[in-house]
């Protein structure tokens, strides 16, 4: 039987974290994305009128709200395991009665629900910037959802591994950024030379990118379902090296 | 060797039977990553309702041992069971009894007194009861900062926090990890008297401490790690009793260059130069031999001008023990 009662604590004690950092946690994001738009959209966008029948303004709202999602999720998960292992509060969680699920339901939870939080307040201030449509929602809401506990579980890993501050920022700006940007955030990798678009393929954010805006406009760079099934892939992966982790003890019980 | 007990000795196992073990550790051994070995072939029984002092010098394996009762550490080899329950099959049975205050102080330094010790009874998958938290709170003297953040409050607080956390959800055993470090002597006082409350409420107390006179005046039972072994286990009483030494330390009036062949046969030494004579003799022995050597000492001529007595407490008993 679930401790859900220790899920729910480690929720709401993640949450209330992100209550006493609001400024940081919420208005920092939409602020850096609004610039995005102004300078992405507003400033080159004038000179780009459409990428497949879609103002560049618009265009760009997909890839803008992956990019934020991808970093929070990142940030978030990681931060959330890495700071009780740092000030040594961790004893707690793995003295108490509760299995890795519970553990990683808990603080991915909390990740997750604070990126989603943070992307649909973007989306909403894009719809001050351009005009938007969305023809597939619950489609979108599926592939923020999945996109957001995936690389929840992703930082979680990352939060685990790190031995130092350092370790925990080196995969977000080394790895996570110049992927987003690569993977077709501000443009279509079909615009690419056909050899980079094969390379282009390679960066799993393409498949995350393209998905999420198919559901918005209904065009993709990669088949919908191929999407999908990336996304699907790389939870499962993150799911096993998590429960690794929780079977060895590793970084954690030794 | 005796066959049978006196009456009175069996008076006494009747009437008050060894309790049974709430925590039976078996052939546990740690090895770290790095290769040491930090425990090695620990046997050990807690009995329910005692408290139980583990002593021992830095890198003795005390935490290590505590850590991998608590769930903390993953044993390398061996087994141990909480109130009958394995501590890696049947975890979640076995950690919920277990209340654990750590050595160091780690706490959420922004989060207010309250909903760090809510938190913690969360985590333990009790439901929320305010009544509760109000009572462990009062009883620590820490319900007038309970909306404070922890950050703000002063070193002997935060301990008294960590107490309130582990106490959070109504755990039957408490382990205390060196909780007077760092602790002032009134709050180490209130300390030792809320320890008692607890253990006389039933809990089952395993404390560490590097305070000798904590154990001397707490524990029931003692246990001595060195060098990742558990050494001993004993009654503190009996502990005292057996290992205890008493002396008998005599000025003398004129400095001696050798003990008087009269009294060669007692355990007796000169010391301090020769300016005093210091007899060692066993406080079970039903004589001391002091009268006798007395007497023999003013025979030979030697005078004193003061005498003292000493007893060997915990600490050199612990000391002598782990210097071994």
């Amino acid at each position: 039987m679930m401790n859900l009662q220790a899920v729910r604590a480690i929720y709401l004690f993640e949450m209330s974290r992100t209550r006493r950092t609001l400024l940081q946690s919420i208005v920092s994001p939409v602020i850096s994305t609004s610039l995005y738009f102004v300078v992405f959209g507003a400033a080159i966008g004038s000179r780009i009128t459409q990428i497949e029948g879609i103002s560049y303004g618009a265009f760009i709202v997909p890839g803008l709200i992956m990019l934020t999602l991808l970093q929070q999720s990142v940030t978030n998960a990681s931060f959330g395991i890495y700071f009780p292992r740092f000030v040594g509060t961790i004893y707690e969680i793995l003295s108490a009665p509760i299995s890795f699920l519970e553990i990683v339901t808990g603080y991915v939870g909390a990740a997750a629900s604070k990126s989603i939080i943070v992307g649909l307040i973007i989306l909403a201030t894009a719809f001050f910037f351009v005009p938007l449509r969305i023809d597939h929602p619950v489609w979108m809401i599926a592939f923020l959802v999945l996109t957001a506990v995936t690389f929840c579980l992703f930082g979680f890993i990352i939060g685990i591994w790190a031995d130092g501050f350092e370790k925990l920022q080196v995969i977000p700006l080394l790895v996570i950024t110049p992927l987003t940007f690569l993977g077709g955030s501000f443009y279509s990798i079909n615009l690419l030379p056909p050899f980079w678009q094969k390379v282009a393929l390679i960066n799993p954010v393409v498949y995350l990118i393209s998905g999420f805006r198919w559901s918005f406009y209904g065009i993709s760079d990669v088949d919908v379902g191929v999407s999908l099934a990336m996304t699907c892939v790389f939870l499962l992966i993150c799911l096993a090296i998590v429960g690794w982790i929780f079977k060895t003890g590793y970084r954690l019980r030794n | 060797m005796r066959l049978f007990a006196t009456p009175g000795e069996w008076s006494f196992r009747l009437h008050a039977p060894v309790p049974p073990a709430v925590i039976s550790i078996e052939g546990l051994s740690k090895t770290y990553a790095s290769g040491f070995q930090a425990l090695k072939d620990i046997n050990l029984s807690i009995r329910r309702g005692e408290i139980f002092a583990l002593l021992g010098p830095n890198g003795a394996g005390k935490t290590t041992l505590i850590s991998i009762v608590c769930g903390i550490v993953n044993p390398s080899v061996g087994s141990v069971a909480v109130d009958g329950h394995d501590i890696r099959g049947e975890y979640r049975a076995a950690r919920s009894k277990i209340g654990l205050v750590p050595q160091e102080l780690t706490t959420d330094a922004f989060e207010s007194v309250w909903n760090t010790v809510s938190f913690s009874r969360g985590l333990f998958g009790k439901r929320p009861n305010s009544a509760h938290i109000e009572r462990v709170l009062k009883d620590l003297s820490l319900y007038e900062k309970k909306n404070d953040k922890i950050m703000t409050l002063s070193g002997g607080m935060k301990r008294r926090v960590m107490i309130a956390k582990a106490l959070s959800h109504e755990p039957e055993i408490l382990f205390l990890d060196e909780p007077s470090a760092g602790v002032d002597v009134s709050l180490r006082k209130d300390m030792w008297q809320l320890v008692r409350e607890l253990r006389d409420s039933g809990v089952t107390i395993i404390l560490t401490t590097h305070y000798i006179e904590e154990a001397e005046e707490m524990a029931d039972r003692v246990g001595v790690m060195s060098k990742g072994e558990l050494i001993l286990v004993e009654d503190k009483t009996a502990l005292m009793r057996k290992l205890g030494k008493k002396q008998l330390t005599l000025e003398l009036s004129a400095p001696l260059a050798v003990v008087p062949a009269s009294v060669g046969g007692y355990d007796i030494a000169l010391a301090n130069e020769g300016r005093e004579l210091v007899y060692t003799y066993d406080t079970q022995a039903e004589r001391t031999g002091i009268t006798t050597l007395l007497e023999e000492l003013k025979r030979a001529g030697v005078s004193f001008k003061d005498l003292r007595t000493t007893q060997s407490s915990l600490e050199d008993i612990f000391v002598d023990l782990t210097s071994r």
